[in-house]
């Protein structure tokens, strides 16, 4: 049943329009991810969204190792974003093993199991 | 627990079952055997226990299920699910319950066949919402984010990630009981399939069927059943996440605040431990829970397990029956370092028996270094 103050589904709509909000507390004014119904920092429940600025870093990284009949190598990692939340995600357009803690990504809304989704790119230059 | 707690519960009974592969029995028919071993090794009956802290890998309700396939009514029960690490989470409230009069007999229990049901981890749990899409390998996925961030900060190296699983086979070489005692070297560990950089199948714990039981009782009766009891001195527990993604330090785990109270109720340091059984579910842990429960400083982990350091004839035993790395490991291992932390100090381990034990430390790790929970055991010296 669509709710339009459901945090997961504010979320999951903007990203079917190729947006990504962050969730921020209206009392203490810091960004949280996951989106939830009170601010993990000061348990505030006023909670607004903000057009995420897209910018991060890689904070750590893994290749998840699997044959190449079963689909190869692919990135996990989580990325801390410059608003200060942390998420999980891959980056794209380089080889899994070449993604490195600390490298500056961007964010776009891609797919991933077949539905849109927050990944990341090495950031050109 | 807090010091008043101090040495009020004892274990006076340890056992286990079904260690490697339990063909064609279920999880909770290992369970059930552990149990027996248990109760057994305490001169107790089925029918004495009347409180029960257990929980499995494949239900919701695993504690119900296990009180019906033992035939018992408990009027006590623990089934929080905290992963590995739940067992010895159940040492802090066996005990609260012992004395509180709530229950006279504890039995703690665990048991799995996931080896030879699937060849995998088993779970009921569900992938969280945020982290599913990107298909990280749970749980190894996780920990390979933690080791990889411990050798950006760090400097710590695969070699030394290496040597912790070699330290584990040495001990488990000795050990009739373990899973693993083939030779084990570096270069093994190293040119072994890489999993989930930078952590090869070497890097991994076990899977393995198995299962563990302690039986718990009040301190002013412990002294009456066949075996030495070992005291529960110092317990406590802290939850920093459920999600990797949601670690705020990947090198640091909630291990610090759970030692730093469990040495305190305890009025002991890591200095006084002589046997420390840790949960490596991965040779990055040893590496953090050592440096988190302050037997080395943060940062030091790898230089302080490297070549043998942690091995037999090192300075300091860890993991002497060898460990989730080469000894057992059924999906949840923690109730094993409790079973061998009570064995070094009671003199009967099955594999390297150091001497005159009478300090163990053990930790247990649940979720992806989610939940912490350290416990130090003493002999009747100690108390």
């Amino acid at each position: 049943m669509p709710n339009a103050t459901a945090p997961d589904q504010i979320f999951q709509r903007a990203l079917a329009n190729s947006e990504i909000l962050l969730p921020k507390c209206d009392d203490c004014g810091a960004f949280h991810f996951f989106p939830r119904v009170l601010c993990p920092h000061c348990h505030g429940a006023a909670i607004s969204w903000e057009r995420a600025s897209g910018n991060g870093r890689v904070h750590t990284t893994t290749v998840v190792r699997q044959k190449p009949e079963r689909g190869g190598d692919y990135n996990v990692c989580v990325i801390e974003l410059d608003e200060g939340v942390r998420m999980m995600s891959r980056v794209e357009g380089i080889a899994p093993a070449d993604v490195v803690i600390d490298m500056p990504v961007t964010a776009f809304v891609g797919e991933a199991e077949g539905a849109p989704a927050v990944l990341f790119k090495p950031v050109e230059g | 627990m807090t010091s008043e707690l101090r040495g009020k519960s004892a274990i006076v009974g340890t056992g286990h079952a079904g260690f490697g592969e339990a063909h064609g029995l279920t999880a909770y028919d290992v369970m059930a055997q552990s149990a027996l071993a248990a109760l057994g090794d305490a001169g107790l009956k089925m029918s004495d226990v009347d409180g029960l802290f257990c929980t499995m890998m494949e239900d919701s309700m695993p504690a119900l299920m296990a009180a019906e396939y033992l035939g018992i009514q408990p009027r006590f029960m623990d089934g929080t699910m905290t992963g590995g690490s739940s067992f010895v989470n159940y040492l802090t409230s066996a005990t609260m319950a012992l004395e509180a009069g709530l229950c006279d007999v504890a039995l703690i229990v665990y048991g799995s066949n996931q080896r030879t049901a699937s060849g995998k981890l088993v779970t009921a749990s569900r992938p969280p919402a945020y982290e599913a899409p990107y298909n990280p390998r749970y749980p190894i996925s996780a920990y390979a984010m933690a080791a990889a961030r411990h050798m950006h900060e760090y400097g710590t190296t695969r070699e030394q990630l290496a040597d912790v699983a070699v330290s584990a086979r040495a001990w488990a070489q000795h050990n009739p009981e373990a899973f693993q005692r083939g030779p084990l070297t570096r270069e093994d560990v190293l040119g072994a399939r890489m999993v989930g950089d930078p952590l090869t199948v070497r890097d991994c714990c076990l899977v393995t069927d198995g299962g563990g039981a302690v039986v718990m009782v009040r301190a002013d009766r412990a002294r009456d059943f066949p075996k030495p009891p070992v005291y529960v001195l110092g317990s406590a527990a802290e939850s920093s996440h459920r999600q990797i993604s949601q670690m705020k330090d990947f090198t640091v785990t909630a291990a610090r605040e759970s030692g730093k109270r469990a040495f305190a109720a305890a009025g002991l340091s890591p200095e006084d431990i002589q046997a420390v059984e840790l949960y490596d579910a991965f040779t990055i842990n040893t590496i953090l829970f050592l440096e988190d429960l302050g037997f080395c400083a943060k940062g030091e982990g790898g230089a302080f397990v490297e070549g043998g350091r942690i091995a037999p004839g090192g300075v300091l035993p860890v993991n002497t029956n060898g460990g989730g790395l080469s000894c057992v490991h059924p999906g949840m291992y923690g109730i094993f370092t409790i079973i061998e932390a009570t064995r070094q100090i009671r003199g009967d381990a099955p594999g390297i028996q150091l001497n005159n034990v009478d300090l163990a430390l053990a930790h247990g790790n649940g979720g992806v270094l989610s939940s912490q929970v350290t416990a130090i055991l003493g002999s009747q010296a100690t108390l």
